[in-house]
């Protein structure tokens, strides 16, 4: 090639080059590696590494694709996860995979794009989207929803101007022209994401359960093909240098290291994918996320045979100009790995060139126990893969409480002014950033496409039909009648294999950092067990977990503490509440200067419904039914929503999490939905009863009067857990009690809905049409 | 009788196929798949240009599909008499293709919108709207970056005085012109609207209501009626 001749040759790092000038200076320290870290690279090789041996170091061994510092944590996941029956594939794969019963199986998880997108928010949040898709199809699956949990500053400040609508923007732009719907998520304001925004964005799959795929490269002489998007210098040193390093003020100078998706070629490579699959011509496959091509290969080679060969001339180039180094780092988007069948080879290429999806086969697989790459013919990497992939260092940080921290639980909320007026306390929270309607953000995403969407935002979970998703209608025409193709062929098999079935799909995210940030152990509990609630309260049975912890810099003994505790608190919730954690993605050093984040554990929890016909939506859903609240109310506002706005408060203890009443709550919900005696329901989380009971009212604009027992500040703002609003049909009322009273859950009959204003009786009556006006101004009015 | 044959296009882009063939069969047709590079309309009764970022809507919206292989098959059909509805994408490809007129360009809030929108049925005489009352309102789901309705004075005019105007918009998305959803061509075959009838058929799942399935039952009897 002409391109090949202009590159200067002389200076390629060898390994015999390595070996014959072990003194030359590398720049590991420039690479985010320390001292000892690559010492013991030197250690394993037995010599320096080459530039090329050290870039795949560098970023294999980084906090973000390591977890160095919280795999100690994370351990609690597995050692404390409770038995589950469904679980088929675990952490540490792409993407855990958990079987949701008649032959299907569904892969999910949420991962971080929190630095790229403060630089810049439009990519980064859109790539962002790229990623956690790719590694759901890398499990086989077929990806069919994206949802997304996203912490800004606050909602006034100048820059969130800036970042929230580039990021929504970017979430749409790239999700929207893929055909997945966006069925949910939340949009958080706090001042402590000013200078960290977080963007954590979630991917569901479905597939046959004897379809999965694993990252693995066995059998020698099996080839390894790079497919997708050609590489050139996107985010190069991304991922060691901008996700894991504190950003200050030289962040503009590191603009060009944020990468660019192109959606229209990731929307090619799903449905090559699935062609491939469906062919099944595709041994192990991977996608080349974070370290790129270094990482694929790697991992690939560790959890394989053990050996690959690679020739790094033959990676496509978007610039010919890239050095060996730069194209192990590029993060290039839109690109996979697979290992295919040498037989195989002419059917994998003739279904990438169907889809127009560029392919080169880079190497193959060998039995030696060594990655070799090459690079004009000479050898510039030669590494036991797995000390790359699996040996990175383990830190155990060190860690302990923050020392305000006493004095911040002592803060109690008991010292706040409790307000006399509270018809304008409810308006004033319905109105705040954080509780006004996100339709602004929302009505910016797809929520149809695939025609398999049953709740969306602003339900309280999003839902999905399983029946038909895996339809390969899109088949070359040829293949459907008369299979001109073994590959057409197979594809329009999936189909007969394809059985009914009349489950549905639920998925929740939440996570309260103005909770963890009072008490990590029991945040994170909260954060679990709220969307755990909000799958049961759409009459899903809560299956698994996926989370994404966003934290500060883990070398701060006090950041380390908060995420020890989280950890802690999450695993043991997940025992309790039997759902285990499938996998996920840690995000630390969001932090500014040395300012933290509130941590922030994010947790989204999948649940199945059996008949999806029997659904629970949200809300008011008809006129003259039985308003009745579930679970007891405590009077607890620390870290609450009213504390926040009203006082600017946070102090004291978050409220406690009682998952024994969760899981109850749960059971009954679940029951009651198969049962049919629920017409509609909403989950109590920020803001409370009154909150809670006026989103119901906006459902379907139908109002209600209600009656309150207790001190009525307290029974309408209290954010006490494990609760939740449900209206049933006067005459099922009497079943659904002895339900609740079968599982000890605390049953109030509130009221009854109707008319067209929220009443709560003695205490004030506000219009739908007013609870609706204000609740929609607040975003719009924000941005534009 | 065996069942009508309505073809569904897939262009490398394409997003909205399945959803469009679902509502096919639900109407009790068959949904013929159409490869865009295929200069094959496998001799179905209708096609149904369906909505996507076909080739990534590079250039712009709809303006490299009016080149692929298949469209050399289909503009000369449609000007022949077979019956063509494109939603969203697929009615930016319809006027790329010049089978109708005016252009389909960014909204004018620059903002993609995806809502369940009302809008009332100006013309129930097409091969696409014929089980529809004249100004009967609907709701339909909207979702487009790419659907403001702009055309000359003069096409405008002629829209208007010949009927052309299909669907309206009841409080406009979008900035179109006329508040225009949806047009016809003159003989009524060809039909192309922003609004997604495709996701507007099924009680449990889209959007609220099913009154997107008119459009489908119509060209079941425009086919029968043939």
């Amino acid at each position: 090639m002409s391109e090949r001749s202009e590159r200067p040759t002389n200076t390629v790092d060898s390994v015999q080059r390595a070996a014959e000038t072990p003194d030359e200076p590398m720049p590991y320290a420039e690479l985010g590696m320390k001292q000892d870290e690559y010492d013991r690279v030197k250690a394993i090789l037995g010599r320096r590494p080459t530039g090329a041996e050290l870039a795949i170091y560098s970023v294999m061994w980084s906090e973000h694709c390591s977890y160095k510092s919280s795999k100690v944590h994370l351990r609690q996941f597995a050692t404390k996860a409770p038995k589950s029956d469904a679980l088929l594939v675990g952490m540490g794969e792409n993407a855990g995979v958990v079987d949701i019963g008649d032959g299907w199986a569904a892969t999910f998880k949420i991962e971080s794009h929190n630095h790229p997108s403060y630089v810049e928010p439009h990519q980064g949040a859109a790539t962002g989207v790229g990623g956690i898709v790719r590694d759901i199809m890398s499990m086989g699956a077929r990806p069919v929803a994206v949802m997304d949990a996203l912490r800004f500053g606050a909602a006034d400040a100048v820059d969130t101007r800036r970042v929230l609508p580039g990021v929504v923007e970017g979430i749409g732009g790239y999700g929207n022209c893929l055909g997945l719907p966006n069925i949910g998520g939340e949009v958080v304001f706090d001042p402590c994401y000013i200078g960290n925004p977080l963007v954590n964005a979630l991917c569901v799959g479905l597939l046959r359960k004897d379809q999965i795929k694993l990252a693995t490269a066995p059998g020698p002489g099996n080839k390894v093909v790079l497919f997708g998007a050609s590489t050139g210098p996107d985010g190069i040193g991304g991922a060691s240098v901008l996700a894991s390093a504190t950003f200050e003020e030289e962040s503009q100078a590191k603009r060009p290291a944020v990468q660019v998706g192109d959606p229209f070629m990731e929307k090619l490579l799903i449905e090559c994918c699935l062609e491939l699959y469906a062919a099944d011509v595709v041994v192990g496959i991977q996608d080349l996320g974070a370290a790129g091509v270094s990482c694929a290969t790697t991992e690939l080679a560790a959890k394989g045979t053990g050996g690959m060969r690679v020739d790094l001339n033959l990676v496509p180039l978007r610039d010919p100009s890239l050095r060996p180094e730069e194209i192990l780092m590029s993060e290039s988007q839109e690109r996979m790995m697979a290992v295919v069948r040498p037989d195989d080879i002419p059917a994998f290429m003739a279904i990438c060139e169907k889809w127009d999806v560029p392919a080169a086969v880079l190497g193959e697989v060998t039995d030696t126990g060594r990655l070799v790459m090459t690079w004009d013919g000479e050898v510039i990497v030669d590494i036991p893969p797995g000390t790359a992939a699996d040996d990175g260092p383990v830190y155990e940080r060190p860690y302990h409480e923050p020392a305000g921290q006493a004095a911040l639980n002592a803060d109690t909320t008991d010292r706040l002014e409790r307000p006399a007026d509270l018809r304008g306390t409810l308006l004033r929270l319905l109105g705040s950033p954080n509780l006004a309607s996100k339709e602004w953000v929302t009505s910016q995403y797809d929520r149809y496409v695939r025609s398999n969407t049953v709740l969306a935002q602003p339900a309280d979970a999003g839902m999905l039909r399983v029946s038909e998703v895996m339809e390969p209608e899109r088949r070359s025409p040829a293949g459907e009648s008369e299979p001109a193709t073994p590959t057409s062929a197979e594809a329009g098999a999936t189909i007969e294999h394809a059985e009914p079935t009349t489950r549905g799909l639920a998925l929740a995210t939440d996570g309260n950092g103005r909770y963890a940030k009072l008490d990590p152990y029991a945040g994170a509990q909260l954060a679990l067990a709220e969307a755990y609630r909000n799958v049961a309260v759409t009459g899903a049975r809560p299956l698994a977990v996926t989370n994404c912890l966003n934290f500060g810099s883990p070398e701060d003994p006090e950041v380390m503490w908060q995420f020890a505790e989280a950890t802690r608190g999450l695993a043991d919730a997940c025992r309790v509440l039997g759902v285990p954690v499938t996998g996920g993605n840690v995000s630390f050093y969001n932090q500014t200067g040395a300012t933290a984040i509130h941590p922030t554990p994010v947790v989204g929890v999948l649940g199945v419904i059996d008949d999806v016909a029997r659904r629970v939506p949200t809300g008011f859903v008809a006129e003259g039914l039985r308003v009745v609240l579930l679970g007891d109310t405590h009077d607890e506002f620390g870290g609450s929503e009213w504390a926040h706005v009203f006082h600017r408060h946070l102090g004291g203890l978050p409220p406690q999490a009682n998952l024994d009443a969760e899981r109850a709550l749960a059971t009954v919900l679940v029951e009651a939905a198969r049962r049919g005696l629920l017409e509609g329901s909403h989950d109590l989380s920020d803001g409370g009863l009154a909150i809670a009971l006026a989103e119901s009212c906006l459902a379907r604009g139908i109002g209600a009067t209600v009656t309150l027992n207790g001190d009525a500040f307290t029974d309408l703002f209290s954010e006490s857990a494990a609760r939740a609003l449900v209206v049933v049909r006067p005459e099922a009322h009497t079943e659904f009690a002895s339900l609740c009273g079968r599982h000890d859950v605390p049953c109030y009959s509130l009221g009854v809905t109707g008319g067209t204003s929220l009443v709560v009786e003695d205490v004030f009556e506000v219009p739908v049409a007013e609870l609706r006006e204000t609740h929609a101004a607040t975003l719009p009015a924000l941005f534009g | 009788m065996s069942a009508a044959r309505v073809g569904v296009v897939t262009f490398p882009g394409t997003l909205d196929d399945q959803d469009a063939a679902r509502a096919v069969r639900l109407v009790g047709a068959e949904a013929v798949p159409l490869w865009h590079a295929d200069h094959d309309l496998r001799g179905v009764d209708a096609v149904f240009l369906p909505g996507g970022f076909s080739y990534g809507d590079y250039l712009r919206c709809g303006a490299i599909s009016r080149f692929a292989p298949l469209m050399e098959e289909l503009v000369p059909a449609a000007k022949a008499g077979l019956p063509v509805l494109g939603t969203c994408n697929g009615f930016q490809i319809l006027c790329e293709a010049h089978l109708l007129p005016g252009a389909l360009i960014r909204n004018g809030s620059l903002h993609y919108v995806c809502r369940d929108q009302r809008v009332r049925i100006e013309q129930p005489a097409t091969a696409w709207t014929n089980s529809f009352d004249q100004g009967q309102e609907i709701v339909l789901p909207i979702k487009h970056g790419e659907g403001r309705y702009v055309a000359s004075d003069d096409t405008l005019a002629a829209l208007e005085a010949g009927g052309h105007v299909v669907v309206r918009y009841l409080g406009n998305p979008n900035g179109s012109l006329n508040d225009i959803a949806g047009i016809r061509n003159e003989a009524g075959n060809v039909v192309g609207l922003m609004p997604h009838p495709e996701h507007a058929v099924e009680e449990l799942v889209g959007a609220p209501g099913t009154d997107g399935l008119g459009f489908f039952t119509s060209i079941l009897k425009d086919l029968v009626n043939a």
